[in-house]
């Protein structure tokens, strides 16, 4: 794990790497701009995968939209959803990665009928990643290796930073824009400070809304008045600022 | 400086390891652990911080978690104690925060200004990797850790990553991975959750917490699904404001 000053240039450097990955992607076959496709494909080509897949998910686990990079991991996707089980449900459910660098190693009491059906399409290794900001959970993104072995480290950060940059476009609701193209809070996706969240909680009374609602109204706030996102939640905690008040 | 009987040290590290429990959490687990480190050292404030996969320093537990004290464990990821011992994996200690100022120039002035004197920093070491930190501040002047104290805190830390990380089932760093972002994701339900509350009462966040804190031990539930349920559900919100 890497440490040391410098580290938020670092970040921001991965970021701008991984939505310029995104961006540079081809357009899914089937028309559209696709951003959810263009994520599994950037996923697929930077962490050495056989293929990616996104589910978006309600509280509930119902399965809303989704893509995936190719027809053959659409339906090793779909087979979670089939079955009722697989390290995606885990992941969604435990808020948290779930990485299975070998899936022959996996007791098969914890996913009985998915780990044999997803062998059987030549998988060897699973890896889970929740979109979500807190209580605020969209879906997961699945990568897919036909091989056995871990994600390295910097593998790992690129991982987390796509599902990072992928959740802050949806939170904007551009699932049909660029990653990078919407402008301004997309820059500091993910190194946010307490207040931010803290904004988010606070928004969410105010207007009576969702958590992830409220986060979609300070964005576009933030969008609309020229203002950087951190600065808009400082405001809100500060009490300078009241969402139900000032019709923003 | 520790004036501590050997049975309250004892039931400290069986506290420490004791998270075989099927309702293991990462975050009541931490804040338990700044609890004990402060009650311990008599140190007015303590805080636990965790790298993310980003190898940046993210705050996760205080011993109370007041916005300026949530600020000098930010700073940190600039300049201060934490990121010295995260980079070097060796504890940083007995500094005195008035004659830190060349060292810090930033952090050791707001510590002032917030009334501490002193600070320590100890590595949570796992094998050769270091996954965060232990920070305790002191607010007497002159104050030091003697060689035994150091060698006591080292070992705590220790313990507490070793219990933090489960120790029993980190067969690979794939668990590392996964612990620490979900303790880190509950981390950000956790302020959601304050500024709810926050608003519903018309309080600070600060208060927030304690209201929160307390309310997940009087009703003997975890931390993280009492924040949770605040945030995601309109009627605990309203059922919670009422206690």
């Amino acid at each position: 794990m890497p440490a040391g000053a410098g580290q938020g240039a670092a970040v921001t450097d991965r970021r701008d790497m991984i939505r310029n990955l995104i961006d540079d992607q081809p357009l899914p076959p089937g028309g559209g701009s696709g951003l959810l496709y263009r994520v599994c494909t950037a996923a697929t080509q930077t962490l050495a995968a056989s293929g990616s897949g996104i589910s978006m998910m309600t509280g509930e686990g119902a399965r809303g939209l989704y893509a995936a990079s190719d027809p053959l991991t659409e339906h090793i996707e779909e087979l979670q959803f089939v079955l009722g089980e697989g390290p995606c449900w885990e992941a969604f459910s435990l808020r948290r990665p779930v990485l299975v660098p070998d899936l022959g190693e996996v007791s098969p009491a914890r996913w009985p009928m998915y780990i044999p059906a997803v062998q059987d399409s030549g998988i060897r290794a699973v890896f889970s990643f929740p979109l979500q900001m807190g209580a605020i959970r969209l879906g997961v993104l699945d990568v897919f290796r036909k091989r056995t072995g871990s994600l390295t480290g910097e593998e790992l950060a690129d991982a987390i930073t796509l599902a990072e940059v992928t959740m802050a476009a949806l939170l904007d609701r551009h699932e049909e824009a660029s990653a990078s193209g919407s402008g301004d809070g997309l820059a500091d996706a993910g190194e946010h400070r307490a207040e931010l969240f803290q904004a988010q909680g606070m928004v969410m009374v105010q207007l009576g809304v969702s958590i992830g609602e409220a986060m979609a109204r300070m964005r576009a706030y933030a969008f609309v008045h020229g203002r950087r996102l951190d600065d808009v939640a400082r405001d809100v905690v500060a009490r300078r600022l009241h969402f139900d008040r000032e019709r923003p | 400086m520790m004036t501590v009987s050997v049975q309250k040290l004892a039931t400290i590290f069986v506290e420490i390891a004791d998270t075989l429990v099927d309702e293991f959490d990462v975050l009541d687990y931490m804040h338990m652990i700044t609890e004990r480190v402060a009650d311990l050292t008599e140190a007015p404030a303590v805080g636990m911080l965790l790298a993310d996969q980003h190898g940046r320093l993210e705050f996760v537990a205080g011993s109370n978690e007041s916005v300026t004290l949530v600020e000098l464990f930010v700073v940190q990821n600039e300049e201060g104690p934490c990121l010295e011992s995260f980079r070097t994996g060796e504890p940083v200690v007995n500094v005195d925060l008035d004659h830190a100022g060349g060292r810090w120039p930033r952090f050791a002035p707001l510590a002032v200004a917030s009334g501490f004197q002193s600070v320590h920093a100890f590595p949570l070491r796992l094998r050769q990797q270091v996954i965060g930190t232990l920070n305790v501040f002191g607010d007497v002047a002159g104050e030091r850790f003697g060689r035994d104290d150091v060698m006591i805190m080292q070992a705590l830390a220790d313990a507490a990553t070793i219990g933090l990380l489960q120790e029993r089932a980190v067969s690979h760093g794939e668990v590392l991975t996964e612990q620490l972002q979900g303790a880190l994701n509950s981390r950000i339900i956790i302020e959601q959750a304050k500024g709810a509350v926050a608003q519903a009462r018309g309080i600070s966040v600060d208060d927030a917490f304690t209201v929160i804190r307390a309310y997940a031990r009087n009703h003997n539930r975890r931390l993280t699904e009492v924040a949770h349920a605040i945030v995601i559900d309109p009627q605990t919100l309203r059922q919670f404001l009422s206690t």
